[in-house]
């Protein structure tokens, strides 16, 4: 028919299979989305624990919820990792002999019943908007980004205080007051990426075919910023869990007996002179989840993007001797410049 | 001087001794993927007063050979062989140091982004007086004198004003000059051009070229230009050095490559440029797109888009051999080159109803 | 919306008089200046034609571009579609009237969404044009059809733009222009990002297509060897106006603006028979659109200007069929059979100019 030349498919960019052995590959050539996590180990690691985090959430309080709360004067103060003092005490003790381990795992439930709906509601509430003012420029834009202001030059905390004071305590407070005081975070980040994607010409090219704004947003603008605020929201976490702590330091946050971290943190915080494993390991607990899902977030990031996957896609031993190669050269590039 | 005859490129000066000498060439760059070869067997020698063509499509190879040459390679790249001389230097075995005293004085560059080659926080005058400062231990104040004169002599307007100006209150014609005047600072013996025009607009890109031009007469330099307009190379230069993945497929005088190609990619080239074609007839293209580098076939290295592929180019690669007075192609079938219908499709091209 | 300027003809598809496009960009601490990026531009194009649109840049054509695609608001002048001004549709019309105009970019690397598959590409305006092609057998029928067109192949949908080397991504773009069946493509740049090989394909595409279909092309480039070859007509754009327009091969052979003569001159030729006897290398730079000169903007640059050309903008002089240039009307535009510029001392013959005389 036309007189047009069909152009052999050579580009492309993956791997050639006979490089890379029995990889499991679709059909496609593409490697399924399970196989790369399995290849970036740091990132299995991550799911695993998360998995781990989430599973205790679940069953944690059926399981352990008697030891958390028995008082035993004949263990207090015990410090962690004793075997005499049996598996349960692995972790030590509070002054009132409860069980440290028990007390974390309970307090997973608390904890994420928290975090995760004030992080998620911030997220998507400060994104679509962030998203939205970006987009259109102009008027919406700056009254956006004022409210934005606002938010974060009013002191967070005692935003929370009154609030809290004014109503009850409860954990649905607590996480409303901690997604509002979050929302121009996202807001600002989204607004910035979408501002500059708007003026991409994929999405002129979208303009001249009629579409409005709002499929606009949805199919180009969204894909591309939510690995990035997925990245910040997995920061936020960890932000999110320590400012529920300062909440429950001020007696106005998750009320005893109910646990969670940011509380068990808070109250161990008098005895760390004397029991550091109190506030230290909650902490911790703390700490390797927002890192975990940090992790996560970097690997989902780099395997969502087109450009970007195939670093995921190669096998570690190539990755490895490329890396090995690449340092070489630089430590002769300084060695040759150090001689002269 | 509003308009200016276009000389004859003079052929009267006897054939002076190369400047730059490069022989078998080889840069490898690193990937994850493996190393991949980007420049294979390069051969070529500059002469002074002439300007020597590297002509070729993007990501054939010409920058990073240019690079390699000058020493400005990343660190994932290397030159895994070969040689260069720049006169007597032997450019590939020199330390930093020696290779910092060969810069300017020995080989100035131009590149193709002029404000990304420029320093934003410093003055055109300080960044200008630089070279003599460092080679030649002038004062701040005999710098100064130098930018000035520099720059009056690339052509820039009221250069006592200018001097003190930043980059970017240049217009990108102006910030050309610029980096031709930091390029000539120490009257090198050598001038590369990286696509110095490319970036700019037709009535400007005559102007820089005409810079250039004089600055090679006026000082005798050689120059090698990098590009991939056919026509720039067949006004500017006198030699040309085709290449194609990575390869030099073919080499001689610009007049004799152009009027007799002895390469079919040189030949496709050539009748793919929309000159004298009238308005509604089709163009002769070249069928497909240039090999990945990570998967040049074994063998010749245009055999997927040659007409005149046959068995033998896809086992042995062709050598350079000298296909005319002053030329050379990589060709199993040079001979057969000019005879080539220019209309006519390649034997794996899929369409032939044209 | 039935009265028709003075010599519109039937065949028109688009008219344009008049247009103008004011930008206040931020100077100093002083407030805004004014840019007039387009100042009273005058174009029309026929059905089936393709019109060239040169000129250095910041001249001001891709403004022009994205102010026919609507992608900017105008500030005056009136636009004509087939005789309807689409800056006053609303709605479903003007979403009809999308899909008459369509437009191909640039840098086929940016103007393709990396995330989405060739084939989600491609039928993207289907999304929005949901009538057209209803059920998704039919949307992937009209896939089949113009992956075929511009000669990619069909398993081709599934892939990524990445997987694509620069010439098959602008035949992506291509197709994507092309998906709604319009009437007039814009070509802003089409080929300048690709390779010499293959842009010779892409420009072999484009004329077959032009062949097929009738469609109208806008083909805005800097390279004046291509629109040599592809355009029947050219308009020549300096600082924000149309200098000079005519037939292309009026305007290439024997120009009457000296800043066209000088485009024509300052062009590398391949073949030196082609060559201008004497180079026009024009001094200077374009001058700031935020401050251009009083009377003939390009006076500044000219070789020919005279003390009447920094006091009076010039007025058109056409070209008569004898080949006697005379004083014109006072607007480019419709009628442009002829060839007209805006010069008071046009260009006389190519031998004025120094361009070589074609035989």
């Amino acid at each position: 028919m036309s007189s047009v030349e069909q152009i052999p498919t050579t580009k492309t960019p993956q791997p050639s299979p006979e490089s890379s052995g029995s990889q499991k590959r679709r059909n496609d050539g593409r490697v399924s989305m399970f196989t790369m996590l399995l290849r970036d180990r740091f990132a299995t690691v991550a799911a695993v624990f998360l998995s781990l985090v989430v599973l205790t959430a679940i069953f944690g309080p059926t399981l352990m919820g008697e030891h958390a709360t028995a008082q035993n004067l004949m263990f207090m103060n015990k410090a962690p990792f004793d075997p005499a003092n049996g598996w349960i005490y692995i972790l030590g003790s509070d002054s009132l002999g409860r069980s440290v381990l028990a007390r974390i795992v309970v307090a997973t439930q608390t904890t994420l019943l928290v975090a995760v709906p004030a992080v998620l509601v911030a997220l998507i509430v400060g994104s679509l908007w962030g998203v939205w003012a970006g987009y259109h420029r102009g008027r919406r834009e700056a009254i956006s980004m004022r409210i934005a202001d606002i938010i974060m030059s009013f002191p967070s905390l005692l935003l929370a205080v009154v609030v809290l004071f004014v109503f009850s305590p409860s954990a649905a407070n607590i996480v409303l007051i901690l997604a509002i005081t979050r929302i121009p975070i996202y807001m600002r980040t989204a607004r910035t990426e979408s501002a500059e994607l708007q003026s991409r010409t994929f999405v002129d090219a979208a303009r001249t075919f009629g579409t409005k704004p709002n499929s606009i947003i949805v199919r180009h603008v969204i894909p591309v910023v939510t690995p990035t605020l997925l990245t910040l929201a997995t920061l936020e976490f960890c932000f999110v869990m320590l400012a529920e702590s300062s909440l429950s330091f001020l007696g106005i946050g998750i009320q005893p007996p109910d646990v969670s971290w940011g509380l068990l943190v808070a109250q161990g915080r008098q005895y760390l002179q004397t029991a550091w494993w109190l506030s230290i390991l909650p902490g911790l607990a703390i700490v390797l989840t927002a890192v975990a899902a940090n992790v996560l977030a970097a690997w989902m990031r780099i395997a969502t993007d087109p450009a970007q996957r195939w670093r995921l896609e190669l096998d570690r031993k190539s990755t490895k001797a490329f890396e090995k190669a690449t340092r070489q050269a630089a430590k002769m590039h300084a060695k040759k410049g150090d001689n002269s | 001087m509003m308009t200016e005859i276009l000389e004859p490129v003079s052929r009267t000066a006897p054939s002076q001794q190369a400047v730059l000498e490069v022989k078998d060439l080889d840069v490898d760059i690193r990937t994850p993927k493996g190393t991949v070869r980007v420049v294979s067997k390069v051969g070529f020698s500059a002469r002074s007063g002439k300007t020597l063509a590297l002509l070729g499509e993007s990501g054939c190879g010409k920058s990073m050979t240019a690079k390699a040459i000058a020493g400005l390679l990343d660190p994932v790249a290397s030159v895994a062989g070969g040689s260069a001389h720049l006169e007597s230097h032997d450019l590939f075995s020199m330390t930093a140091k020696q290779r910092r005293s060969v810069a300017g004085e020995g080989l100035g560059i131009v590149f193709q982004d002029a404000l990304a080659a420029l320093n934003p926080v410093y003055t055109i005058g300080t960044q200008l007086g630089e070279a003599f400062r460092i080679h030649r231990g002038a004062s701040k104040k005999q710098a100064k004198v130098e930018a000035i004169e520099l720059m009056r002599r690339v052509g820039i307007p009221e250069p006592e004003t200018r001097v003190n100006s930043y980059p970017h209150q240049f217009s990108g014609g102006m910030r050309q000059r610029i980096l031709i005047a930091m390029a000539v600072a120490l009257s090198p013996k050598l001038l590369i051009a990286d696509e110095p025009t490319t970036a700019l607009d037709v009535t400007v890109q005559a102007q820089i070229m005409q810079l250039l031009r004089s600055l090679r007469t006026e000082e005798q330099m050689a120059v090698v230009l990098i590009t991939h307009d056919l026509a720039v190379v067949a006004e500017e230069a006198d030699d040309v050095c085709v290449m194609y993945a990575g390869n030099v497929v073919e080499q001689g005088s610009v007049e004799t490559v152009f009027n007799r190609p002895t390469h079919p990619y040189t030949k496709g080239l050539l009748s793919s440029v929309p000159a004298d074609a009238h308005r509604g007839s089709s163009l002769t293209s070249i069928p497909g797109s240039p090999p990945e580098l990570s998967k040049i076939p074994t063998g010749c290295v245009y055999q997927d888009r040659c007409p005149l592929a046959s068995a033998i180019c896809r086992e042995q690669r062709p050598e350079l051999r000298p296909t005319g007075p002053a030329q050379s192609a990589a060709c199993h079938f040079a001979e057969q080159v000019s005879a080539l219908d220019p209309q006519s499709e390649p034997v794996t091209g899929q369409d032939s109803e044209r | 919306m039935s009265i028709q300027t003075h010599n519109q003809s039937v065949d028109s598809v688009l008219d344009v008089q008049n247009l103008t496009k004011t930008f206040h960009v931020a100077s100093g601490s002083s407030g805004t200046r004014e840019l007039k990026a387009l100042d009273g531009i005058n174009l029309n194009v026929k059905r089936g034609e393709t019109l060239g649109l040169v000129g250095e840049s910041g001249c001001g054509k891709s403004t022009l571009a994205r102010t026919l695609m609507m992608l900017e608001q105008p500030d005056g002048g009136t636009v004509r579609f087939d005789g309807q001004d689409p800056f006053a549709l609303r709605g479903k019309q003007l979403r009809a009237w999308r899909r008459r105009v369509q437009m191909v970019f640039q840098d086929p690397f940016a103007s393709l969404n990396a995330r989405m598959t060739a084939g989600q590409i491609i039928t993207e305006p289907f999304a929005t044009h949901k009538d057209l092609y209803p059920t998704s057998a039919a949307r992937k029928q009209r896939l089949d059809e113009l992956l075929e067109l511009v000669g990619l192949r069909t398993t081709d949908a599934q892939k990524s733009p990445q997987e694509f080397s620069g010439g098959q991504r602008q035949r992506i773009g291509i197709a994507r222009a092309l998906a709604l069946g319009p009437d007039l493509i814009i070509l802003d740049e089409p080929v300048s990002a690709l390779d010499l090989s293959v842009q010779a394909q892409v420009l072999n595409l484009l004329n077959d297509l032009q062949q097929q279909l009738g469609v109208s092309y806008i083909f805005i480039s800097h390279d004046l060897s291509v629109v040599r070859h592809v355009t029947d007509r050219v308009a020549v754009m300096y600082l924000g106006r149309i200098i000079e327009t005519g037939s292309t091969q009026q305007v290439f052979d024997s120009p009457l603006h000296p800043y066209t003569a000088s485009l024509m001159s300052a062009s590398p030729k391949l073949d030196p028979a082609l060559r201008p006897v004497n180079r026009i290398v024009l001094q200077g730079e374009l001058p700031s659109p935020l401050d251009p000169p009083s009377g003939c903007r390009f006076r500044t640059r000219c070789w020919k200007a005279e003390s009447i050309c920094s006091v009076e903008r010039p007025e058109s002089r056409v070209r008569e069929p004898d080949g006697k240039i005379v004083l014109g009307m006072p607007t480019l535009g419709p009628s442009a059979e002829q060839q007209i510029a805006e010069c008071h001392f046009p260009v006389q013959s190519a031998a004025e100019a120094g361009l070589a005389v074609s035989a």
